[in-house]
């Protein structure tokens, strides 16, 4: 069986194992990315969303045959960029993360997000991060680090 | 704003944004570095049976299956009584128990023997229907004043049921915990939780050895409320026996499904009141709690005193009487969840005073406001309101914010459209702290403080964090004492091999108590404090000195030194084609004393709010004529998303209590208790008031809304 090549974090990879595997399993087993968290397995709860060219998935529901020739994006990767930096510091201003299981995924939300729409209004932004449960918060504070966070990082996205 | 108010980056922020943090299931390697094995519960398929055999297909090397048989020492679970056991004993109890654990290296094999194994029941009939259940496992009674008379000179008497449903924590870490066996015999064992002394005592008696033999370590933990109170308790020596069989390191990490159906959560309940009311003032309450405690009795005993130290609301009534018992029921242990019995006793009473002043024909707060009890009023248990009761306040403030007494009486005229609107408001108390004596008498706090010789400054206290800050709090407490910079204080996640027990992460007791004793150490330490020293200080809980004694045969005293407060309004318009409610305002308003960092407190009041609304509206569970719960996904138990309510909003109003640190108050639970009967007063008022249709029961679901239209059509 070929290999199956595709982008982790700009790193190139290849997978050996079976394109029936789970995204997210093989992420958090096979590439260590542990910011990929299981909240459901379902597809239901956001804890596990990846970025794949850019777009936002829940990996628990994606094949690895699917991710084939394209580019994953995790909180390992993102995390080293500008952007995260500035929605570090708007997330971190509005005290928004709790017990932080939901974080990661929610992040890579409010990326998702914001690289489609720089400057989104309130409705916008809870359109945005709907998929992504968090139990804790009420959403307020994550709703309004998104929001300061677009208004600080003006041109980033 | 208070320095201490003022917000700081919390201490887990940077970890836990960055996806960095370590949850048990993120481990690659143990400790001693060998490979972690996988377990996996063997869960009863029925709700009770007596087992007759387990037939376990021949195990591959490395693959082990562990029952009772292989429990070193008690076969029960420490929690309040001894009925809980670790594996099932010759009958099992509800649909989920623990009949053993299948371990081995592949999680995927592992799987695949469970589904080999066979277990021969000898099915027995389950106790499923909480109306005709007989087993008590505790049953209360209290009471003060003359029943009989105030009954036989009432002008009205009014008597009505009320239901609440299951709620389940929904932390998005599901349940998980690890042991390892270490070397010279020790047993370590780590995951989510929010108790480690109470994970240790359990452990112990389960592997039988010394208190030195196990020691527990708090993972980074994904969330609690309640859930991660008593049940790490089980898991934790599930896996302890499993790893001394296998001598290996186990993990055991639920999956939602698992999680949903046979963890822990909220117990449903039934309240009936009898309300005697004379010349327009309700003068007796008889108020009769019933809580489904499913299978074992776990912390069922303490959920209720606290469920019916509040049947009798925030109202001063001359006349009490509160039974309350616990039933067995053949279905998962309900257990600890944020507010511990509270939400469901006053959803009970908030609806019943809005009943009464519906047919009594006066404006329902105004009646609530003539029966609010102040200052050095009794308590229902014959205690005393010995600080300010600033409830009267607190609604006026919610008024100004959401015109609610303009509302409501703009929405108590006849509405024909399809959308209608209500609105309702609720008000409520939360006793700080464990019920009675428990502070004093079983917990008896310790907290050290360490001084490195560097200057930095460790604390040592066994509460975890789990999201609502108190690896923060507590550390800006000692700062500001001590005067130090915050970075110079630091409290790692608790290990009970090196820190004291102050006692459980739970009843919002962890900054009020424990947050008092480390601000005392701090002063203690200043006094002695000596430059390039290493130095540690000592600080146990004491009560204060104002508490009536509280006996609990007679449910007699202070059940808490004090209180927070809350007043909630919630606004709401239906959809009488869809059924489907939308909140257009939740108003919170709340009473934690001074907070110990205003971001962190309005993150608990604003996720618990929302909890509270998710418990009132859509948060649906119950099980079916086997004693199965169906609704254990994410897509059959929904929880709000972002988009459920828009506008949100919580404030602060201070009555600082002076044991408390800086003035700071219990404030974690507080915010879910009082939701329900606000959201059920407003979709009645919708609906058209309570002579029209009359609403007893939450969750009330867009189902639940329709069903009672549709009796406006026949
Ligand atoms: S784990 Fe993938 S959506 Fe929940
Ligand atoms: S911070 Fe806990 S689930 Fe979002």
């Amino acid at each position: 069986m070929d290999a199956l090549n595709f982008v982790l974090n700009g790193q190139k990879v290849s997978y050996e194992g079976s394109a029936n595997d789970r995204l997210l399993d093989v992420l958090r087993d096979e590439y260590d990315c542990k910011s990929v968290k299981c909240g459901c397995k379902e597809g239901e709860c956001g804890a596990c969303s990846v970025l794949i060219d850019g777009v936002l998935y829940n990996s628990c529901c994606v094949a690895m045959g699917a991710i084939a020739d394209r580019s994953v994006v995790t909180m390992e990767g993102f995390r080293e960029t500008e952007r995260f930096a500035v929605l570090d510091k708007a997330f971190a201003e509005m005290s928004a993360v709790q017990c932080g299981f939901c974080i990661p995924g929610m992040v890579l939300a409010a990326e998702a997000l914001l690289s489609a729409n720089p400057h989104p209004d309130e409705e916008q932004i809870r359109e945005g991060l709907s998929g992504n449960l968090c139990r804790c918060t009420g959403y307020n504070a994550i709703v309004k680090a998104v929001g300061n966070a677009a208004k600080e990082g003006n041109g980033l996205w | 704003m208070e320095k201490i108010s003022q917000s700081v980056v919390k201490k887990d922020h940077s970890p836990k944004m960055g996806g960095r943090s370590v949850y048990v299931a993120d481990y690659n390697t143990a400790k001693n570095g060998d490979g972690i094995l996988t377990g996996k519960i063997l869960h009863s398929k029925v709700a009770r049976a007596r087992i007759r055999g387990v037939e376990v297909p021949t195990l591959p090397d490395g693959y082990y299956y562990v029952d009772a048989k292989d429990i070193p020492g008690d076969n029960n679970v420490n929690i309040v009584l001894d009925d809980m056991p670790v594996y099932c004993r010759d009958t099992v109890e509800y649909i989920g128990e623990a009949i053993g654990m299948v371990v081995g290296p592949d999680s995927k094999k592992v799987d695949r023997i469970l589904s080999e194994i066979k277990v021969n029941y000898e099915e027995l009939e389950p106790v499923l229907d909480l109306r005709t259940a007989k087993e008590a496992f505790f049953n209360y009674e209290y009471g003060h004043g003359d029943m009989d008379k105030a009954f036989a000179e009432a002008d009205h008497v009014y008597e009505e049921e009320f239901e609440t449903g299951y709620q389940e924590q929904t932390y998005l870490e599901t349940q998980g915990m690890m042991a390892e066996p270490e070397e010279g015999g020790s047993m370590y064992v780590h995951g989510s939780m929010q108790c480690i002394y109470y994970v240790h005592g359990a452990v112990k008696r389960v592997l039988n050895c010394e208190p030195e033999g196990v020691h527990i370590f708090q993972d980074v933990t994904g969330g609690g409320f309640g859930g991660k109170e008593a049940f790490p308790s089980i898991l934790a020596t599930e896996v302890a026996v499993a790893a001394k069989k296998a001598n290996a390191p186990v993990r055991c990490v639920f999956d939602r499904r698992e999680d949903m159906e046979y963890t822990s959560k909220r117990h449903p309940s039934i309240c009936r009141i009898r309300a005697a009311v004379k010349d327009g003032k309700v003068t007796a309450l008889d108020c009769d709690v019933t809580f489904n405690a499913g299978a074992y009795s776990t912390l069922s005993a303490v959920v209720l005193q606290r469920g019916i130290i509040a049947a009798p609301g925030v109202y001063n009534v001359p006349n009490i009487h509160v039974t309350g018992r616990a039933l067995k029921t053949n279905t998962s242990p309900c257990g600890a969840y944020r507010g511990f019995g509270a939400p469901q006793t006053f959803f009970a009473i908030e609806m019943m005073m809005d009943h009464i002043a519906q047919d009594l024909g006066v404006e329902s707060l105004a009646f609530k406001e003539a029966h609010l009890a102040k200052q050095n009023d009794p308590t229902s248990t014959c205690g005393k309101y010995h600080f300010p009761v600033p409830v009267q306040d607190m609604i006026n403030e919610v008024d100004k914010v959401c015109d609610y007494r303009k509302k409501k009486a703009e929405y108590s005229k006849p509405q024909t459209g399809r959308y209608r609107r209500g609105i309702g408001m609720s008000m409520i108390f939360h006793g700080a702290g464990f019920t009675g004596s428990g502070e004093r008498d079983i917990i008896k706090a310790v907290t050290r403080l360490h001084k490195y010789a560097d200057g930095r400054v460790e604390i040592l206290a066994s509460n975890g964090e789990i999201g609502q800050g108190v690896r923060t709090t507590f550390c800006k407490i000692v700062a500001n004492e001590l005067n130090l910079p915050l970075e110079k204080v630091f409290y790692d996640h608790p290990d009970t091999a090196r820190v004291p027990d102050s006692g459980p992460t739970v009843a919002s007791r962890s900054l009020m108590t424990v947050g008092e004793l480390l601000r005392r150490a701090s002063i203690k330490l200043r006094e002695i404090w000596k430059d390039g020293e290493e130095q540690e200080v000592e600080e146990r809980y004491r009560q204060p000195d104002f508490m009536i004694p509280f006996s609990l045969e007679k449910f007699e005293g202070d059940a808490y030194p004090t209180y927070a407060w809350a007043v909630n309004a919630i606004e709401v318009e239906v959809d009488t084609l869809t059924g489907v409610t939308k909140v257009l305002g939740a108003y919170g308003n709340f009473d934690v004393g001074t907070p110990m960092d205003y971001n962190i407190v309005m993150g608990q009041m604003e996720g618990g709010f929302l909890q509270g609304i998710g418990y009132s509206s859509i948060e649906k569970m119950d099980y079916d004529d086997k004693g199965r719960i169906r609704n254990n996904s994410f897509s059959d138990y929904l929880i709000p998303t972002t988009k459920d309510v828009p506008n949100m909003q919580c404030m602060l109003h201070v009555e600082k209590f002076p044991d408390g640190p800086y003035g700071a108050k219990g404030a974690g639970e507080l915010p879910l208790v009082g939701v329900p009967g606000a959201y059920l007063e407003a979709v009645e008022q919708a609906l058209g008031g309570c002579k029209k249709h009359k609403l007893n029961h939450v969750p009330f679901t867009a189902e639940d809304t329709l069903k009672e239209l549709m009796k406006e059509a026949e």
